[in-house]
């Protein structure tokens, strides 16, 4: 197919149905609205149903039930509504259930705010609800990348059954870029039949529970090991991540995902022309975090800069990829502010003349 | 050769249940059963199990299940009728789980005319978690959240789920049975049969609320149970069909041209 502008939801929601999704359930809020918009319409042409549900609670729920059927499902939603989810989706983790879930983050606490942020690091990548379970977590800084990272994640989703989560923030929404669908696009994994759904049963094979529920502790225990052991395998397989610029010879090493790094890429190479060497490691898996890359792309730096949209959630994963303490530089902007360039372009020489202060580990 | 009279339907497994002596779960379960074989639908039924004391229903119905959070078995069997509208569907809810978490997911799916089927049993209090207050407790009534009863002055009147969703315009069939005595569960069978049959001929939303007892938190014998169900739910819960899909209710109404 040639590459179509697009803005981000509308090619999120194509990507849901380019890979096989024809059903879509989710609740209104904004600046994710264009995806339900667009899949409102799309889904009846390719046959799917689209349900503009009553809350997120219930979307999340009609995904449990569609998922467990045994058909691909997504919802997408933003911030406050993710919250909402965070139960459902701790069910769909417990009861082993493929659903693909994109959150278009907003500014927080609370209500917050509708403008581009990164504040729900936390919540996607250190236990969303309540229960033992990982939430796969892919993070594009482009509107093909959220694309090819939206199909990518019903393949994940259905080849470990459990949910996975497309992060962006508000730019990845409402941003218009050239996209391009693949017609011959293949699954990224080898995708087993969904003999466990529940599709009705003839007796040929063991009935389908659809269940999270173990009252029995040495039963429960033993789901527990089995779905650590799914976990292990995507810590394993599937961390994604890109580097760039210097990284064999950084002055400064810079972690940042999602647009963020875009911004940053800007910066690297504008200071490049000045002859100040500045590497990037992007996290395209917020979790796994890409622990061994940002380990050894630092340990060849001078110093490190995390860059984000929140106030440091991502400095706890990079510290702990460090092994031992390192100095570590920190630039945000809050509340629906972007950082520029400019911003770390100064960060960078500030941390080059000694005059930027380190982030302090208590 | 001695002949059968009376056997297990084949929708139901052969297990024990959990339930207590007098509950009338046991006797709600059969009837759904004999309502699924006898349409022949068993291998294309999918139920959906609430949180209570109907939480292990998967393990006692014969068809494939999904065993839903707490109030949202409406929204999953939404889901799974939407993924597979070949599929016959039906959640099973206790008065907790549907009128009071569950509100807003029974209220918008019986809206949105989801072709399912509901099955609400009424026993007027929380069984599983030990007999608080529910939102169908009856005035008086006491629980272990309302220890001098239920004071409608504080927390208002027990809510009477068929009739508040037969105000909706869209959901077609709603009725309430009992499961009280051997002629009210013959009556609640036909409900039941009703319900699924709408379902299967592809027609509409269906919601059958049956009266049910707890001698257990109700602290009364199974024989007492009875009786108080008699007494004191069906003046308030009157048994009947609220609404059916031929209903002048139903009509379309005239349309902006």
């Amino acid at each position: 197919m040639a590459k179509k502008l697009m803005k981000g939801a509308e090619a999120i929601g194509e990507a849901a149905v380019q890979a096989g999704c024809h059903l879509f359930f989710g609740y209104p809020i904004t600046p994710q609205n264009e995806i339900p918009e667009y899949l409102s319409s799309r889904m009846p042409q390719v046959g799917g149903a689209f349900v503009q549900a009553e809350s997120e609670v219930a979307s999340i729920n009609m995904l449990y039930g569609a998922a467990g059927a045994g058909e691909r499902v997504m919802t997408s939603s933003s911030s406050p509504g993710i919250s909402l989810m965070a139960e459902g989706i701790s069910y769909c983790a417990g009861a082993e259930l493929p659903v693909v879930i994109v959150n278009i983050m907003r500014a927080g606490p609370g209500l917050g705010g509708i403008l581009p942020s990164q504040a729900d690091y936390f919540q996607t990548t250190k236990g969303m609800a309540h229960g033992d379970f990982r939430l796969l977590a892919l993070a594009p800084w482009s509107i093909q990348e959220a694309a090819d990272l939206v199909q990518d994640a019903f393949d994940l989703a259905d080849y470990y059954r459990n949910p996975v989560m497309v992060v962006g923030d508000g730019l990845i929404g409402q941003m218009m870029e050239p996209v391009e669908f693949y017609e011959d696009r293949q699954p990224i994994k080898e995708l087993p039949p969904k003999t466990w759904a529940s599709t009705g049963w003839k007796r040929d094979r063991p009935k389908a529970i659809i269940n999270s529920l173990f009252l029995d502790p040495a039963e429960l225990e033993r789901h527990n090991f089995h779905l650590k052991e799914k976990y292990d395998l995507m810590e394993r397989d599937e961390v994604r991540f890109a580097t760039y610029g210097a990284v064999d010879s950084a002055d400064v090493v810079i972690i940042a995902y999602g647009t963020v790094a875009r911004v940053c890429l800007s910066a690297i190479e504008a200071l490049e022309q000045e002859g100040i060497k500045v590497a990037m490691v992007r996290p395209i898996t917020l979790w796994p975090f890409p622990y061994k890359a940002v380990r050894e792309v630092a340990s060849k730096a001078k110093d490190i800069l995390v860059v984000e949209l929140s106030t440091g959630q991502m400095i706890e994963d990079v510290r702990l990829a460090l092994h031992r303490p390192r100095p570590i530089h920190f630039h945000c902007r809050l509340g629906g502010m972007l950082v520029s360039p400019e911003e770390v372009i100064d960060k960078v020489k500030a941390i080059k003349a000694g005059t930027s202060e380190e982030v302090q580990h208590a | 050769m001695p002949e059968a009279v009376f056997v297990r339907p084949d929708s139901l497994s052969d297990v024990s249940t959990h339930y207590c002596p007098g509950c009338t779960h046991g006797i709600i379960h059969r009837l759904v059963a004999e309502v699924i074989d006898e349409l022949g639908i068993r291998d294309r039924t999918v139920g959906v199990a609430p949180v209570g004391c109907s939480v292990l229903a998967y393990n006692y119905f014969d068809c494939d299940f999904h065993e839903a959070a707490h109030g949202r078995a409406p929204a999953v069997a939404t889901g799974i009728k939407r993924a597979r509208p070949d599929l016959a569907v039906f959640s099973y809810q206790g008065d907790g789980d549907l009128a009071s978490i569950g509100m807003a997911e029974i209220v918008h799916c019986a809206n949105r005319g989801e072709k399912i089927t509901v099955v609400f049993v009424n026993n007027a209090i929380y069984g599983m978690t030990g007999g608080q207050m529910a939102p169908t407790t009856m005035p008086g009534q006491v629980a272990t959240t309302c220890q001098m009863g239920r004071d409608v002055d504080l927390v208002g009147h027990p809510i009477r789920v068929a009739e508040l969703i037969s105000t909706l315009r869209t959901p077609a069939f709603i009725a309430r049975a009992s499961s009280h005595s051997p002629l009210a569960a013959v009556n609640a069978k036909e409900m039941l049969r009703r319900a699924f049959t709408y379902q299967v001929e592809e027609r509409c939303f269906s919601l059958v609320e049956v009266l049910s007892t707890c001698p257990t938190n109700w602290g009364l014998t199974p024989a007492e149970s009875t009786e108080w169900l008699e007494k004191t739910m069906l003046p308030y819960y009157p048994l009947g069909v609220f609404k059916t899909p031929d209903g002048d209710d139903r009509a379309p109404l005239p349309r902006k041209p």
